[in-house]
């Protein structure tokens, strides 16, 4: 195990520097290191109401109603943790290696510490997080929220995050990136290993709403078993400087399935480098890519890559991207078929809203402006449906307070 | 109700439509015949206001009021409600959705759709793999919210099979007399303007006048009924000819 480290340790400091395949290059060495000594917070319900209404924006509730737990991190600070649900665990990432020896053969094992030099810095800062587990066959009653924000100045936020789903287990996860209100400036390098195991579901729901100056590098990684099922929305809404995320999913049992959703709005100045990819290699597997994208002034890049190195393997990618007013929109979809027997499919459309949509809907009654809303937040609806009623509300309302509210 | 005046209209610099006249009046039910590419959809459409039909001539006068360069959603506000042969799909809008939306709130979806048999459609995405049945129904249940005073209805009976066409025909019936009495005068009930190929909707509606449309323009006026007739035992050749012995 040690040289295992002293490996890891090795790779990381020969990538410190290495650039990413995609998105703005950020000089690390702009960034202070955040903080890990930020005090604790007992109680959400004790943040500022500025701070409470960043939660809520982000689908995390401060009085945890409706929640089996809550974890928040600040900087790079565990700021809070707290449980309700019997059926889950829920610690920090440090705190789970003490605990678990077995946690080892997880850590840092999907994502490569080399990958970039975000991942690198991750690793060498030796990056703290949530790790949440449900046994096997068990269940979370509720969704678990957490939350990442950052709140200091010009820092840098790095994140070790580990979800492990025993076999046959079911667990919904919300969790909210953010920035505190005034904090315009920073980066925010977060690391998330998920497990699905045998007949488990995972469904991931992950909500960004940064400030103007912010980068976003999340780099995810997901091991889905046989029969395993892993659903992930994601969703960015606000103005951010740039966000560059390629989550992959490796679906290595028979029947496995997955289904990624990407919502999101490009203001002026913002770049969103957003991919989703699925690589199938075990017989039988199934997944779903689906983007839905607007610009209203800034960069939009839909990736969005399937891979199939097994039998029966079935996969369908659909980037859709609107174009309102100025800003561009960049749909590249890859399908790779490694073997026969499979079927990969997909359907990428970037462009304006209809007239003939906006008109039929005008011939109801509506004004141009009710019908291009009713057209956009039916656009970005199809991208999160399959989500659980009451989250789905939330999302809706995100969508309808950022998109439409003034 | 309805006052169309030396209509000309083009689409991307082509004229589709040239010197058309044509009335509704209050509590009509007009038909318009015509051949495949005649215009009648054309004319339909530049009726309702869609903007890739410019009028370069002429005019559409809509209660006495001139309405020839408004928008759409003015129209359908002033009692203007179109049943489209193909509508856009309009993925991620809910056909309850628009169904409230276009009865501005006042009607319930639930029993409105009951009547039409479309319940287990509302939560569907509006024309999106309907088939031409339900795309039919779909229209009406969305006119019938919206309750216009001028209905124009793009061939009702296309792409319909032998048992919806009574629904369908029964509901376009159905919504044309609702608030007529037995016994009073018919311009009570509401206007419209049907586009029929076959004359099956005949079967079910009272029409009160016919047109027949031919290369763009308003070939004669007459007795529907009649005109039917002559259509089906002649074809619209005969019409043509007439035209030009005039």
């Amino acid at each position: 195990m040690q040289t295992d480290d002293v490996n890891l340790k090795k790779r990381a400091e020969s990538a410190a520097s290495k650039k990413a395949a995609f998105g703005e290059d950020f000089e690390l060495e702009k960034y202070e290191e955040g903080s890990k000594l930020s005090k604790p917070i007992e109680n959400l319900q004790t943040l500022d109401e500025d701070s409470k209404k960043t939660l809520l924006q982000v689908g995390v509730v401060p009085s945890e109603e409706g929640r089996s737990g809550s974890f928040l991190v600040v900087d790079n600070t565990v700021s809070h943790s707290s449980l309700k649900d019997k059926n889950v665990e829920l610690m920090s990432t440090h705190k789970a290696l003490e605990k678990y020896e077995w946690l080892k053969d997880y850590s840092w094992k999907l994502v490569q510490v080399d990958a970039d030099k975000y991942t690198a810095k991750a690793y060498l800062e030796d990056a703290d997080g949530y790790f949440v587990r449900v046994p096997a066959g068990k269940k979370s009653a509720m969704p678990v929220q957490t939350c990442l924000m950052l709140g200091s100045k010009k820092v840098s936020q790095t994140v070790h995050n580990i979800i492990v789903v025993e076999e046959e287990a079911s667990l919904d996860i919300i969790t909210g990136c953010t920035s505190k209100k005034g904090v315009e400036e920073g980066l925010h390098l977060g690391i998330t290993e998920m497990y699905v195991k045998k007949g488990a579901t995972l469904n991931f729901t992950m909500i960004h709403n940064w400030a103007e100056q912010i980068g976003v590098r999340p780099r995810t990684v997901v091991h889905v078993e046989e029969g395993g099922t892993y659903i992930s929305n994601y969703i960015c809404l606000k103005p951010v400087r740039s966000v560059q995320a390629y989550p992959t999913v490796k679906l290595e049992g028979k029947g496995a399935v997955t289904r990624l959703s990407t919502i999101a709005i490009a203001h002026p100045g913002s770049e969103l480098d957003l991919g989703s990819r699925a690589i199938f290699n075990a017989p039988e597997t199934r997944a779903e890519l689906i983007s839905r994208t607007i610009t209203i002034g800034g960069r939009i890049i839909a990736r969005g890559e399937m891979i199939a190195n097994a039998k029966g393997a079935k996969g369908h990618l659909e980037c859709k991207g609107l174009v309102l007013g100025k800003g561009s929109q960049l749909a590249i979809p890859i399908l790779e078929a490694n073997i026969d027997d499979v079927e990969l499919t997909h359907e990428a459309a970037v462009g304006k809203i209809a007239k003939d949509q906006v008109e039929y809907l005008m011939a109801r009654g509506l004004t141009e402006e009710e019908a291009v809303g009713m057209i956009v937040r039916g656009f970005l609806d199809v991208g999160i449906r399959g989500i659980p009623d009451e989250l789905r509300n939330e999302i809706e309302n995100t969508i309808t307070q950022t998109a439409f509210g003034s | 109700m309805l006052k169309i005046e030396d209509l000309t209209v083009e689409v991307n610099g082509k004229t589709l439509l040239r010197d058309v006249n044509l009335e509704v009046k209050k509590g009509y039910t007009n038909v318009l015949f015509g051949p495949n590419g005649a215009g009648k959809t054309a004319l339909m459409r530049t009726i309702m206001g869609f903007s890739e039909y410019k009028v370069v001539k002429g005019q559409i006068l809509f209660n006495d009021e001139n309405i020839t360069g408004m928008p759409v959603d003015e129209r359908a506000r002033r009692g203007l409600g179109i049943m489209m042969q193909r509508p856009p799909d309009m993925s991620g809008i809910k056909l309850k959705d628009l169904v409230r939306v276009a009865s501005k709130g006042k009607k319930d979806p639930e029993t409105l759709a009951e009547k039409l048999d479309m319940k287990r459609f509302l939560d569907r995405d509006v024309n999106v793999g309907f088939s031409g049945g339900e795309i039919k129904r779909s229209e009406l249940l969305q006119l019938e919210a919206q309750d216009p005073s001028l209905y124009l209805l793009d061939e009702p009976e296309s792409g319909v099979d032998l048992v919806s066409i009574e629904q369908v025909g029964l509901t376009i019936k159905g919504l044309l007399e609702e608030g007529i009495c037995p016994g009073e005068s018919c311009n009570k009930g509401k206007s419209a303007l049907i586009i029929t190929h076959t004359g099956q909707i005949l079967d079910y509606v009272k029409a009160d006048r016919g047109y027949i449309l031919c290369n763009g323009t308003v070939m004669c006026s007459g007795n529907p009924l009649k005109m039917l007739d002559e259509i089906k035992n002649r074809g619209y050749e005969e019409c043509i000819k007439c035209r030009l012995m005039m």
